[in-house]
């Protein structure tokens, strides 16, 4: 069970890896995400579902490496298996035909962004894609996202690759050129604030897919807790997609470094031990 | 498998029962003390997390108390106690020095007895119907001790009794969630022939029992040699699997399921929502207590962090709040505070876990009632504001209603606050099932005899329905389900 058969390395630090859990990829919808531990001493920690083949049996995972837990699941091999890994959890991504959909992948954030591409164009929307990253070599799945989107647009802030700037000029130039129903975004919580400050200055209702510190992911700690229009929301029972321009990212960066010190003095003890 | 008065009586008036009766006059019965329960002393343990607090009673002690037990012609203590264990046979048994047919005794109707003996508000319960405590001025038997000493004594004896099952009929039964109504549940459906799978969300089985119940209370061990019987009687068990999720109900309809049973928790916490509680440094005890209990995380090469404070306020009085304020002791804390709004009387932790927790040193802020939190530039919580609180007119949970003082406005600081204010029905399973009735609170609508859900073959037991109980009252639950769910699919044979 849970067998990595694939693994990928999109980069030296971001990594894809092809799982075997047929009852998770028969179940899964786009936006689900999964609990993950990796080894007896493990943490558990939250991935989203990037892919799935329900007649092979298979999820696809994509991690950068972070921290301890992501270097231990990154360290496995194919034949390897996964401690435990738990899902789908999280509500799906609402889907539905409004028309245009400017969908927009920061870093990682594009992996769990390709499923939800994927759904909206099926749905037979117009889809155009911002993804950016800091440089070319974090630019991921760009293949797979141009296989479903009808426009896209790549940045990266040093401008190895595409254009240069951030993912918000490359979305608010989609805005200003065209009529956009919807927008989607995923990536580090900064950019999703910035993302989401940008779409509401031209009052498109936006989403977006928050990534919070999980323990069970299960709706039982709490831990994900994030203000939404100023009510508290767990983020693996009641999301984890929200209404963007709703979110309180600044409370969520700040919860985002709950754990910075406990985290900073694991990834020592793990770097010396290897 | 309940327990009828006949069946009673018959057992009552088996020779050796009688016998040892006759033995020990009832007068001299009446003289012993009830029996004082061997703790490890405070200094020790509070630097401890895995070191049980109630050490057991020797065989002697517990001889001795089992002789206080009258045998009474009306067991009254059976009624208190929520899965009818045949209390005054395990006691004579014990007073018999037959300790092994004792711990059988008790696995006829609790699937958990190890974990019962622990855990159970036996003072609320069978204790609280004894003759002693009915009749007389003198404390009950010590039913729980006597419970506990039986279950470890056949663990620790190698050679631990598999309650008999009948012949597997080959239906298959699926238990979502792994805590004490699923358990109890599983262990009678099993002795009925039905084949039982309990599905759990998490990696480990247990439920609250392992992520919830701190070790210095109910060592995981002892948990897990009850999971053992279960499976030595059939029970198969299946973690990292969410019923509704990682398959549908329909799916496992399909696989051949012809019943369910849904105990899946009460596992959203609550907040109180007021100012700042979403400061770093401030969680949940179901977050404290799973990162400490479930994930290890206070054990050196454990991946999961957990937070560690000098100035710990755990806001809350039941038993939840104790096991947090303690685990907050033991993790080092300098002051580990509780903060209740009402006053210790209305606490709904047990009397118990109130004086272990005084004798480890924490302090009871009763009274008292947070409004708001302060944290530094980082976000990290450093001190809170609360106001004292009076006592009104009982209001409807029958507790007097706190009434905040004016202008009793104080500061505190603070740097780890745990809110044990009560959990909230966990909506992942339900939410899975539109046709599940449900009550506005998100609890499963239940026929209360037959723990029965408006979808026919579904019951449910435990907090889900309850909203937020007892280990005890889950498996009270767990056992009328299995009870009535065999009589519905019998029927349904029959029809």
């Amino acid at each position: 069970m849970n067998r990595i058969l694939e693994k990928t390395y999109f980069s030296d630090k971001v990594v894809q890896l092809v799982v075997e859990s047929p009852l998770i990829a028969k179940s899964r919808k786009p936006g689900n995400f999964v609990i993950l531990r990796i080894g007896e001493d493990g943490e558990r920690f939250p991935l989203t579902i990037s892919d799935a083949d329900p007649v092979r049996g298979t999820i696809t995972l994509v991690v950068q490496i972070m921290g301890v837990s992501s270097s231990k699941l990154v360290a496995l091999e194919p034949g390897d298996s996964i401690t435990d890994l738990v899902g789908p959890l999280g509500k799906p991504t609402h889907i539905e035909n409004i028309g245009t959909v400017l969908a927009a992948g920061g870093g990682v954030g594009v992996a769990p962004l390709l499923p939800i591409v994927e759904a909206f164009k099926k749905a037979g929307n117009r889809v155009v894609t911002v993804i950016a990253a800091r440089n070319k070599d974090l630019i991921i799945l760009e293949d797979e996202i141009r296989k479903w989107s009808d426009e896209v647009i790549v940045m990266t802030d040093d401008g190895s690759y595409g254009r240069q700037g951030l993912v918000t000029a490359g979305m608010e130039e989609i805005i200003q050129r065209e009529k956009v129903n919807e927008c989607i975004v995923i990536g580090p919580a900064i950019m999703m604030k910035f993302a989401s400050l940008l779409t509401k200055k031209y009052n498109i209702p936006t989403q977006a897919s928050l990534n919070s510190i999980m323990v069970d992911g299960t709706g039982m700690c709490g831990a994900c807790r994030v203000s939404v229009g100023g009510k508290t929301k767990f983020t693996c029972v009641d999301g984890p997609e929200f209404d963007a321009h709703q979110v309180d990212f600044d409370e969520m960066l700040m919860r985002l470094g709950g754990y910075i010190q406990e985290e900073r003095k694991a990834s020592e003890i793990y770097s010396q031990k290897l | 498998m309940s327990l009828n008065p006949e069946y009673l009586k018959e057992e009552r008036s088996q020779a050796w029962r009688a016998e040892l009766r006759a033995k020990t006059k009832n007068k001299e019965r009446i003289l012993i003390p009830r029996v004082k329960m061997p703790e490890l002393a405070p200094a020790i343990r509070v630097k401890h997390q895995d070191k049980e607090v109630n050490m057991g009673l020797e065989l002697e002690q517990a001889l001795k108390e089992a002789t206080r037990c009258m045998d009474c012609v009306n067991p009254t203590c059976i009624e208190g106690c929520p899965v009818s264990i045949n209390i005054p046979k395990f006691i004579k048994y014990i007073e018999q020095g037959e300790i092994l047919m004792a711990a059988a005794t008790l696995k006829e109707t609790n699937a958990l007895p190890a974990v019962c003996g622990r855990v159970c508000p036996q003072e609320k319960q069978c204790e609280s119907r004894c003759f002693y405590v009915e009749k007389t001025d003198k404390p009950a038997v010590a039913i729980g001790h006597l419970e506990r000493f039986a279950a470890d004594y056949e663990r620790n004896s190698g050679s631990a009794n598999i309650p008999e099952t009948a012949l597997p009929n080959g239906i298959k039964i699926a238990a979502v969630g792994s805590g004490p109504a699923s358990l109890s549940f599983a262990g009678d459906m099993v002795k009925y022939g039905y084949d039982v799978t309990v599905f759990e969300a998490l990696h480990e089985i247990g439920g609250v029992l392992k992520y919830g119940i701190p070790e210095f209370r109910l060592p995981n061990s002892v948990v897990d040699f009850e999971l053992e019987n279960l499976r030595k009687m059939g029970v198969k068990f299946e973690t990292n699997y969410i019923v509704g999720r990682t398959s549908s109900f329909d799916d496992l309809r399909e696989e051949g399921y012809e019943g369910f049973f849904i105990a899946s928790g009460a596992g959203l916490p609550r907040f109180m929502e007021i100012p700042g509680e979403n400061y770093n440094g401030i969680l949940s005890s179901n977050e404290y207590l799973t990162r400490v209990n479930l994930m290890g995380a206070s054990i050196e090469g454990k991946d999961t962090p957990v937070l560690k404070g000098k100035y710990v306020a755990v806001i809350g009085g039941g038993n939840t709040a104790m096991d947090s304020v303690r685990t907050a002791l033991r993790l080092g804390a300098q002051r580990a505070m509780i903060i209740y709004r009402r006053s210790e009387a209305e606490m709904p932790a047990r009397v118990e876990e109130v004086k272990h927790a005084k004798e480890e040193g924490v302090e009871f802020m009763t009274l008292c009632n947070p409004l708001e939190y302060f944290a530094d530039e980082k976000g990290r919580v450093t001190g809170m504001r609360l106001n004292r609180m009076g006592l009104g007119e009982p209001d409807s949970s029958g507790r007097r209603r706190p009434m905040p003082i004016e202008g009793s406005e104080f500061e505190l600081d603070v740097d780890l606050v745990v809110v044990a204010v009560g959990v909230s029905p966990n909506p992942l399973v339900p939410s899975c099932l539109p046709d599940l009735k449900i009550t506005k609170w998100g609890t499963i609508v239940v026929d209360e005899d037959k723990m029965q859900s408006s979808i026919s073959e579904m019951f449910a037991g435990g907090d889900i329905v309850r909203g937020g109980a007892t280990v005890i009252l889950a498996m009270g639950d767990g056992r009328r389900a299995a009870e009535n769910m065999h009589h519905y699919i019998q029927n349904k044979a029959n029809h």
